[in-house]
Parts: structure tokens; C-alpha cells; sequence
């Protein structure tokens, strides 16, 4: 087995240069927080250019689906940008709809979803890990499913969800417009501002089978995985961000008659969180490397949730306490960036299950 | 001219057709070798290279090793390969070049460091061995430790203090020290782990010839700069494969011992198991970024991050051992010539790891140099700078 390659091309720079400048320009912490408190909490417009006039959810999509035909690299340089802005985008239900409908082969609603025209989610609970057992709590009669499914990430958004539920054949991924009669969307307060999520309630709503048995098991851990290693990414680049914030942060705030970042005890908590995201960075492109070359996916994202959403969560949290009593307050964004790190932390799976999915990867037994 | 793989691997075939492995002297195979440029081959034409690029060594390494030729043991001369050479290479003199470069890389004269001092560890500039110029040569007095084989080695490199009325760090030179002088007295230093993996050397009266002098009078501390540089590149560029190292003995005793496994133990594990993955990759991409002439400063990050696991590893892997956990393998008191970790006991790797936080860097002074020169945050302030180095409290 060949090295993955841990670096990133020109052609990736080059895109996380574009959106980086996107971002800075529609999406600074002042409107990101404006947005949190309206009664739109994403800016839809933003993800048009993003999704639409970049390209970006087009980059998963092979060319003879209607995309990119990119890869999970240069998705990750954007997952990364997303993460350093917490911009409030439906970028990770993108990602799971998309990876699930690819697995599918899914020809209808595939190329509006890469062309940013509509919107879409997969009805999984966001806390669910890639390894999970195939979800039970929609059942579907012919074309008909009823249950529900909490914690939908970007779901109050979609124009489609994807369903995973069990009819007569076992497992199965049914398609839903969420204009449908018999679908409700209930949206849930978030800790995490800028990442929603909510309830979806199916009473007899028309779903359009994709897939059944093993193929729909496969392709829901697919997008599972896909999204997980994608959000190792996002990881990095919030946490990249806070330590950038701090760094600068450090440089320009006096106490005692000196810059803080003089002090060692501040120094030294610098460094090692510098050190923490030098070595995310490697696990999540290692991550991002295997989802593209498809080699040892499952191990790879294990370890990259493993240790990045852990990483991300040490850094929001380094970032608020270097900050001192301005971190406490709403008059900076630190709070933005500790609820998605501790959210995010949730997201597929705490570091614990990931390290007992290794466990099982790496052939080290539990008890 | 630059030289590709291609042709590396077509002069490494000539060679090979001239000297039979399996029938020519080791040494003479050796001595060959480096005449042919072969030895390393980033280094120029004469002196055992061909001014190729560095990252193709392994070509050449590689298909050496396929014809079963004999290496030039570098696991014995760690010091003369990684400091010593490219440190006289780069601040020598041709005569110096000449005189140590073949006989160092055949491993016919292996090589010591004399920087460390008992008042100088990670403040190293404040060392007080003198050098008094007397003549054509220096005379030089006072002790060094934590000298790794200097029991074996022929020469050393070392720093002396040759004027304490400067600050520390402008008054000090760098020297090719004889250590078969009678003057240089070489004690084993017995370890935390039993044995003596290096030693303390006493300096009386050594007479240096101003010709084994490198760099100007004055300029040792930018020499041994220099030469510290390497030894950092050489401890960051390592790349173990999965579960190389530490993680591997403490994965294959929870292989072998169902009995002892444990709930939380299994979790402890795990996260050891994640963080030395992450570092080995991290290892890999600092590699990478060699390879393509930007080298990043992920270096320091592995040295940190490995020192730490390492000793968190072995700590655990005593507490999984249980009673196994309380004895030990040996304690003879023997001068190994280099450190094996994975050879030994679980109890020796325990008390061994503990240096991995002290050795080519403490950490703490890593992390200064990561806050400072990656992060650019304010550096220490420094009040030992600009005095006289004898008028400094010690």
C-alpha cells in the first residue's frame, strides 16, 4: 500500500484561496451572528454562489451524474474554509445527500443539488457514527413511510431528504420532497447557532425507493463516512482559525506592562495547541486521501474523528479562555466558535466511539 | 549535470559489476563505494557524492541492500553521519573535508559530540570549558556529559569557550577534538535504565592544533547552530510504519494477555493507539513536504508529540502488565552502543522513554521555539544576552 498523500495541491490552494475570500467578504463574524438571532439563520444566498456559481456541491458528483467529478480532497479544502468562518451554510447535509445519492447512482434530483438549485439532507440523527447499525425508526409500506427521525442536520433548508427505513425487504433509502403531504419539520434550539437542525415526522408521506438491502446499507455508511472524514476537515480549520484568533490576540493585548503571548504559561498552551493541529492536519488529509483513493476509509475516518473532534473542542476552548473576559461575551464571536467545536464534537460519534471502532479495525479486542 | 534515479541506479549497477559484494573486503567494498560518489549522494563529486538531490538517496541505499552489500553501519555512527559530516562539509576547511569526510561515512572512525556541559543543557551558550590559544594549538580544560559514544568514537566535535570576556554567545569555538588525547577521560554514566548509554568526558590540558579548528574564532555557537539543525531534521524525519515503535509493544501485550484487558484500559489504549497514529502521519507529512523542497516546521510538533506518548505508552503498558509491571528485565551495568527501545523489557522502555522529553530538546524549550519562530509571539526575555559571559551568575 502506497503513502497517502498528506499535502495539498496547487489546484486545492488555489480553491481555498477563492472561497476563503468569499467568505471574508459575505461572511464575517458580525453578520454570521446578526443571522443567528433572525429568522433566517442561513444565508441561502451565500450558499447559491457558493453551491451554484463555485461549483462546490458539484465537486462529489461524477461527471456522468451531472458534476465535478472531483474528489473528497478538494472537498475538505472547502470544508475547512467553512469551519474557519462558521459560515452558516447547509454545507454537511449537502455532503451526506450527495454522497448518498452518488452511491445511488440517483439521476433526478442529483444534478439540481450540485447546480445549488434546491437543497437537500439525509434523515439521519447527527450523532449517529458511520459504523451504526442500519436506523429502524421509519418504516415504509410500498411507497408509503411513517416515524421520525430527530437531530436532521440542515433540514428546515431541504427541498429533499433522503430516508433510510425498513419495508419487506430489510433495509432501505427512500427519496422525500419535504413540500410532500404527510412531512413535518420541527426545528430544535441549537447550541450551535450556526448549524441547524430539527424533527422529521413522516405520516404516510410518499417516498421514491433509491435502493434496498445491502445496497441502501452501503450507501447510507458511505455518506456517513464521507461526511464524518469531511467534517475531520472542518475540524481542523475552526480550530486552525481559533488558534490563528489567539495567536493575535496574544500579540496585541497588554497586562502587567507586556504583550500576553510574552507570559510562557500563555506560550506554552499555544504551542501545544499548534502542535494538536499540526497532527489534525495530517489525520484529516489522511482522512480526505482515502475517501479519494477509497483505501482503508474506515479506519482512516475513525481516526480522524478520533482525534479531531476532540482537537477542535480543545481549541474553541483555548481560544475563550486566552481571550480572557471578552471570550465570555457575546461581543465576540468565541461563543459562535465553541458551539460548533462542541456540537461538532457530537457529530457522527464522540472520539470514544470512533477509538472503540479502531479498536475493532485494528484488531486491539475490548475486554 | 543533475543526476536522476535513473542513472543512480545504473551507476550503482557498474559498480556492482566491479566490486562482487559477496567477494570483495567490506571495507574495500566500502571505501569504493565512497570513491564512486555512492556514499551520499547530495554531496559533491570527491567527497563520497555526486551533488544529486538528497531526497534520492534511498535509490541508491535501496538497491545496495536488494544486491546484499555490506552498509557502512550507521546505527554505530549516528553522530558522525548526522552532525559531524555535514557540519565539516559545510564549515570546514578542504583539507578537513578531506582528511575526516571517508573514513567518517565508511564508519572506520566513528564520532562523539562534546557540546553538553553539567551547568549547559538547554542553555547551552552558557558552557564553561575553555580554550586558551597557545601558539599553533589550543589548550582546552573542563568536563562534557551525556556524551553518547564516546566510549567507541575516534574524534569528536566540540564547542569550548575561547573568550569569556565576550557575551556567551559570541565567545565560543568549535573544534575536531583528538579523543585518543591523553588529556580526554571518558567515564561511563550510569542511567535511571541501568546502563551506561553515555558518558562524562574530563578535558586536562588537551591540546587541539589550531588546523582541527572549524569556522573562525568566535563562531561556534553558529557552527554548532548549524549542526544542531541537522540533528533536529534527523530526529523529525524518521518515519515508523503503523504501530512502529512504542504503540506496538503495548498493542501486542494486549494481543497476548485477554486475561488482563479492562474497560477503561481498552479506551487508555485506544487513545495512545490514535495519537501515535496521528503523529506518524504527521511524520509523513513533514516528509512529504521535504521531498518538495518546503520543509515545514511540523518537525518540532513530532518531537514534541512523540516524547510525550512515549512515556505516556510505556507508563500504561506497566499498568496493563500488572504484576509483570513490577519486575524487571536486567540491570547489568553494560555500555550498549546505541539505544534499542523495542528490544527490552517493558520496565527498561518505561524509565528509557523518560529522556525523550530531556534529549535534542526539552520540550519546554521546544515549545518556546514553536511560540516563537512558528507563532511569532514575543520571545523570552533575556538578561543573560549582551553581558560579558563571565560576569553571568552560575
Amino acid at each position: 500500500m502506497s503513502a497517502p498523500d498528506l499535502l495539498y495541491t496547487e489546484l486545492e490552494e488555489d480553491l481555498r484561496a477563492t472561497v476563503r475570500r468569499l467568505l471574508r467578504e459575505r461572511c464575517d463574524w458580525t453578520a454570521v451572528l446578526a443571522r443567528c438571532e433572525s429568522e433566517e439563520p442561513y444565508d441561502l444566498d451565500l450558499w447559491r454562489t457558493l453551491a451554484g456559481e463555485l461549483g462546490l456541491a458539484a465537486l462529489l458528483v461524477p461527471e456522468d451524474l451531472g458534476g465535478a467529478g472531483a474528489s473528497a480532497r478538494e472537498l475538505a479544502v472547502v470544508a475547512e474554509e467553512v469551519g474557519r468562518a462558521v459560515a452558516p451554510v447547509p454545507f454537511l447535509g449537502n455532503v451526506l445527500v450527495t454522497a448518498a445519492l452518488v452511491a445511488c447512482a440517483e439521476r433526478e434530483v442529483l444534478p439540481q443539488l450540485a447546480d445549488g438549485s434546491r437543497i437537500g439532507t439525509l434523515a439521519v440523527g447527527l450523532t449517529t457514527a458511520p459504523h451504526a447499525a442500519f436506523p429502524r425508526s421509519v418504516k415504509a409500506d410500498g411507497t408509503s413511510l411513517t416515524g421520525t427521525v430527530s437531530a436532521v442536520v440542515d433540514l428546515e433548508v431541504a427541498d429533499h431528504v433522503v430516508v433510510p427505513a425498513v419495508d419487506g425487504d430489510g433495509a432501505a433509502l427512500y427519496l422525500v420532497d419535504t413540500a410532500a403531504s404527510g412531512v413535518t419539520r420541527t426545528p430544535t434550539t441549537p447550541l450551535d447557532l450556526t448549524r441547524r437542525f430539527g424533527t422529521l415526522e413522516l405520516a404516510g408521506a410518499v417516498g421514491k425507493r433509491l435502493a434496498s438491502g445491502a445496497d441502501a446499507e452501503r450507501a447510507l455508511r458511505r455518506a456517513l463516512l464521507t461526511a464524518a472524514g469531511l467534517l475531520a476537515s472542518e475540524q481542523v480549520g475552526l480550530a486552525q482559525h481559533c488558534l490563528d484568533s489567539t495567536v493575535d490576540y496574544a500579540k496585541t493585548r497588554y497586562q502587567f506592562g507586556r504583550q500576553i503571548g510574552s507570559f510562557q504559561a500563555v506560550k506554552h498552551r499555544l504551542a501545544d495547541l499548534w502542535v494538536e493541529v499540526s497532527t489534525g492536519r495530517a489525520v484529516a488529509r489522511n482522512a480526505a486521501d482515502a475517501l479519494a483513493q477509497d483505501t482503508e476509509v474506515d479506519l482512516a475516518v475513525a481516526l480522524a474523528q478520533a482525534h479531531c473532534s476532540d482537537l477542535v473542542v480543545l481549541a474553541a476552548e483555548e481560544h475563550l479562555q486566552l481571550h480572557g473576559g471578552i471570550g465570555m461575551t457575546w461581543e465576540h464571536p468565541a461563543h459562535l466558535y465553541l458551539g460548533r467545536a462542541k456540537s461538532s464534537q457530537l457529530t457522527f460519534g464522540i472520539a470514544e466511539t470512533h477509538r472503540q471502532r479502531i479498536g475493532e479495525l485494528a484488531d486491539l479486542p475490548t475486554p | 549535470m543533475t543526476v536522476d534515479a535513473a542513472e543512480l541506479r545504473g551507476r550503482v549497477e557498474e559498480f556492482l559489476a566491479a566490486h562482487d559484494p559477496q567477494r570483495t573486503d567490506r571495507l574495500e567494498f566500502l571505501r569504493a563505494r565512497f570513491d564512486a560518489g555512492l556514499a551520499w549522494v547530495h554531496f559533491p563529486v570527491g567527497l563520497g557524492g555526486l551533488g544529486a538531490a538528497r531526497e534520492l538517496q534511498p535509490v541508491v541505499d535501496e538497491a545496495f541492500a536488494e544486491a546484499g552489500a555490506p552498509d557502512n553501519q550507521p546505527q554505530l555512527n549516528v553522530i558522525g553521519l548526522g552532525m559531524a559530516a555535514p557540519t565539516i562539509l559545510r564549515f570546514g576547511t578542504d583539507e578537513q573535508r578531506q582528511r575526516y569526510l571517508r573514513p567518517l561515512w565508511t564508519g572506520e572512525e566513528t564520532w562523539c559530540q562534546l557540546f553538553s556541559e553539567p551547568g549547559a543543557g538547554s542553555d547551552l551558550a552558557a558552557l564553561s570549558t575553555r580554550a586558551v590559544r597557545d601558539g599553533s594549538d589550543w589548550v582546552v580544560d573542563g568536563q562534557k556529559v551525556w556524551t553518547s559514544l564516546a566510549h567507541r568514537a575516534r574524534w569528536a566535535i566540540l564547542v569550548a569557550r575561547s573568550d569569556p570576556d565576550l557575551p556567551k554567545h559570541k565567545g565560543l569555538t568549535y573544534f575536531i577534538c583528538d579523543m585518543t588525547d591523553p588529556g580526554v577521560e571518558v567515564r561511563p554514566l550510569r542511567q535511571i535504565t541501568g546502563e551506561a548509554e553515555f558518558n562524562e568526558v574530563f578535558l586536562t590540558g588537551v591540546r587541539i592544533p589550531d588546523s582541527q579548528r572549524i569556522g573562525e574564532v568566535g563562531q561556534g555557537w553558529q557552527v554548532a547552530m548549524g549542526t544542531l539543525m541537522n540533528e533536529r531534521v534527523a530526529i523529525g524525519g524518521r518515519t515508523p510504519p503503523r504501530e512502529g515503535g512504542m504503540i506496538g509493544e503495548a498493542a501486542e501485550a494486549w494481543r497476548a494477555h485477554p486475561e488482563k484487558r479492562t474497560p477503561a484500559l481498552h479506551d487508555r489504549l485506544l487513545t495512545l493507539w490514535v495519537a501515535a497514529e496521528a503523529t506518524r502521519l504527521t511524520s509523513i507529512r513533514l516528509r512529504q513536504q521535504l521531498a518538495i523542497g518546503e520543509p515545514g516546521p511540523e518537525g518540532s510538533a513530532v518531537k514534541v508529540a512523540f516524547a510525550e506518548q512515549n512515556q505516556a505508552i510505556t507508563g500504561f503498558e506497566l499498568e496493563f502488565l500488572g504484576e509483570d509491571g513490577l519486575t524487571y528485565d536486567d540491570w547489568t551495568f553494560r555500555q550498549p552502543d546505541y539505544a534499542s527501545l523495542t528490544k527490552r523489557g517493558a520496565g527498561f522502555r518505561y524509565l528509557r522513554a523518560k529522556g525523550n522529553s530531556i534529549e535534542g530538546g526539552t520540550t519546554e524549550i521546544l515549545r518556546n521555539v514553536i511560540a516563537e519562530r512558528v507563532l511569532g509571539l514575543p520571545p523570552e526575555i533575556r538578561t543573560d544576552k549582551d553581558r560579558p559571559w563571565k560576569e553571568l551568575p552560575r
